[in-house]
């Protein structure tokens, strides 16, 4: 989708007053039907994931997988040279599978600093960040975005997305200031 | 009839008067708006740096840079530059070590245990006490590092075999130890890191020169505060919060492992892992209040840092403070009750020893006693009677850890063994270069990054609440007085 001056179209965004009137727009907006779209606040507002149908994030899956590594990589690095390598003989201690009560720090160490990359890279994996630009950044109303403004925008590839309706429903649900935004 | 219609007004009137009172002291002040955060907290960045600061970090600096130059002399010229002999291998190096790795537990308690235990007040001060979490396990990853002596030689403490094939024991809490701490502060540094990319975002789209928008930029990663990041991000804040409450909790037990599972008398305690643990909340705690008071007096935060959050610091310190004055009273009961001559001595020695002042003003007065005056809010509410109190726990936690390690060394089983320990002017110089590093680090913190989580003390006002009615505005939901949860 173009407009007439030849920009391909990203979107078209509409600024909310308040967290408030954001969040009974985004249910409205859920409610037409539109997948892929968005809202944009300067902190996250309780209850949003549900009025825009989101579900439970799967992040967890990936800390629960990365904790799971970490605690198996324990393992390997302490009964690995403690017990196959080389084995090191201290207060008579055993040096089998008996020894693993020395090991449960390493072990718990390892699982949490495993987990803990993993959570952060996968939220970055996630939201597809970093990334070096983004087209919401050419509506200049949206620096606001980062301070008190409360944004949402419909993207045009949404199949549902028409420049009337889109239009209609941003302005119908309180939206001001309501925007095409160019992809470039 | 007139009566019937009166009672229940004077009722209604009566309820809503004990309401306000009731009411929560709200936790910005002032009723300040969204835009008022963002323009008090960024401005401190923004704005040029005010003359106070460039004499401060000058001084600071300076003092860091002798810091540097006596560790540069101890590496040189050998560890014998410090007072340490036989039978004091360990003094003031490992007390430092203790001291500031306690110092940064503070930081990790408030941004993680906190957080999970839903105290919204910890959004004004949990970005400055994270940033010092990490100055301080800098400051006391300087001496582990440093006490081997052969500096080129401290990879014998990553797990890697030496040139014979021989592996560093695991069974070691020297060798945990190397693990909790490297743990504890890359994740610090991920949860810090994490916290800061929405306000990164926030400085970057308020930068007015082309290279702080670039900087700003790139360290913000193209942050655009959508809500389909938002979900992932506050699930990913929740798992490190998860994460990071039993890594705290590990790093100080961890550390307290290596005097535990060893024989001197005064170490071989079990009761030292929960002991370090409430010491170290204890200690940063009154280190949080010691940089934060000073900090939000000159850039006039007071709306944001209220009187409110240093009473409830102050609670925490009177708990902590409590806890470990329960364990000082628990080693002297077991010292007793174990039978053993060794163990009783130490802690006789420790009273009435040479070192006997360092308990009965560090331990007895510092940690045990001044604390006590929290259970007075007239005192919470002094900034002074805080302000000492907290000066007398950062003094009185260093004594602590002094008279445990050294304590333990110079007078143990054999008295033809025993030897005093004194320190050379390395040994304090190091010492109090580690401050210079430690401050300069947390005035080039407050100048260059937010210290306050601007998209997190955001959350806390009521109108940030999906449900919060505007005066004068109608919506479907109710205002009500319902809690975020």
């Amino acid at each position: 989708m173009r407009t007439p001056s030849g920009n391909r179209v990203y979107g078209m965004g509409a600024e909310y007053s308040s967290a408030a009137a954001l969040y009974e727009a985004a249910k409205r907006v859920r409610d037409a039907g539109f997948k892929r779209w968005d809202v944009h606040s300067p902190f996250p507002i309780h209850g949003m994931d549900d009025a825009m149908g989101l579900g439970k994030s799967w992040l967890s899956a990936a800390v629960l997988a990365g904790g799971i590594t970490g605690l198996l990589t324990a393992v390997v690095l302490t009964f690995g040279p403690s017990s196959l390598i080389y084995p090191l003989v201290v207060h008579g201690k055993p040096v089998d599978w008996r020894t693993v009560p020395a090991f449960f720090p390493i072990m718990f160490e390892l699982t949490v600093l495993f987990a803990a990359f993993s959570a952060f890279f996968a939220m970055l994996l996630m939201n597809g960040l970093p990334r070096w630009h983004h087209p919401i950044f050419n509506w200049q109303r949206f620096s606001r975005a980062t301070n008190d403004g409360f944004f949402l925008v419909i993207e045009a590839r949404d199949p549902r997305f028409t420049e009337v309706e889109a239009r209609e429903l941003l302005e119908q649900s309180g939206g001001q200031h309501v925007t095409i935004i160019h992809e470039d | 009839m007139d009566s019937a219609t009166t009672v229940p007004d004077v009722i209604e009137s009566e309820a809503s008067a004990s309401a306000d009172k009731l009411a929560r002291v709200p936790l910005v002040l002032n009723k300040r708006n969204f835009s008022w955060i963002t323009e008090r907290i960024s401005g401190v960045v923004e704005e040029r740096a005010p003359r106070w600061w460039w004499v401060a970090f000058a001084i600071t600096s300076m003092v860091a840079m002798f810091g540097l130059f006596c560790l540069g002399y101890q590496i040189s010229t050998g560890v014998g530059t410090w007072g340490l002999n036989h039978p004091v291998g360990w003094a003031w190096d490992i007390t430092n070590f203790v001291f500031w790795i306690g110092i940064g537990h503070a930081g990790t308690l408030i941004s993680a245990i906190l957080f999970l235990l839903r105290q919204k007040w910890r959004t004004s001060i949990n970005r400055a006490a994270e940033a010092m979490t990490l100055f301080a396990v800098i400051c006391a990853a300087i001496f582990p590092g440093v006490h081997v002596g052969r500096v080129w030689m401290a990879w014998f403490l990553a797990p890697l075999p030496n040139n014979y094939g021989i592996w560093p024991n695991f069974r070691s809490p020297l060798l945990w130890d190397v693990f909790a701490v490297s743990t504890y502060f890359t994740v610090s540094v991920l949860f810090w890191y994490t916290g800061l990319v929405p306000d990164l975002a926030t400085l970057r789209d308020r930068a007015t020169t082309k290279i702080k928008k670039f900087l700003f930029g790139i360290f913000a990663l193209g942050w655009r505060g959508s809500n389909r990041n938002w979900r992932h991000y506050e699930m990913a804040y929740l798992l490190l919060a998860g994460l990071s409450t039993p890594l705290v909790l590990s790093v100080h037990s961890v550390v307290s492992f290596d005097f535990a599972t060893s024989i001197i008398p005064g170490w071989h305690t079990t009761i030292f892992p929960p002991y370090f643990v409430a010491g170290a909340i204890f200690g940063g705690f009154a280190m949080v209040l010691t940089l934060l008071i000073p900090a939000r007096a000159i850039y006039k935060l007071h709306d944001i840092i209220t009187p409110q959050h240093v009473d409830k610091m102050a609670k925490i310190i009177l708990l902590t403070g409590s806890i470990v004055g329960y364990a000082y009273a628990m080693e002297f009961f077991v010292a007793w009750y174990s039978g053993n001559q060794y163990e009783k001595y130490a802690f006789y020695n420790r009273i009435f020893g040479p070192y006997w002042w360092y308990w009965w003003v560090g331990m007895l007065f510092c940690n045990t006693v001044a604390p006590q005056l929290f259970w007075f809010k007239k005192f919470r509410f002094n900034i002074y009677v805080v302000y000492f109190v907290c000066m007398c726990v950062n003094a009185g936690m260093w004594f602590e850890r002094f008279i445990i390690i050294v304590g333990g060394l110079y007078r143990d089983f054999l008295p033809s063994s025993w030897g005093m320990f004194y320190p050379t002017w390395v040994d304090i110089w190091t010492f109090i270069g580690t401050f210079g590093i430690f401050t300069s680090l947390f005035l080039l913190f407050i100048r260059y990054l937010p210290m306050i989580a601007m998209s997190e003390v955001k959350i806390v006002l009521p109108e940030a609440d999906p449900h919060h009615a505007f005066p004068g505005e109608h919506h479907t939901v109710a205002a009500g007085g319902k809690e975020r949860t």
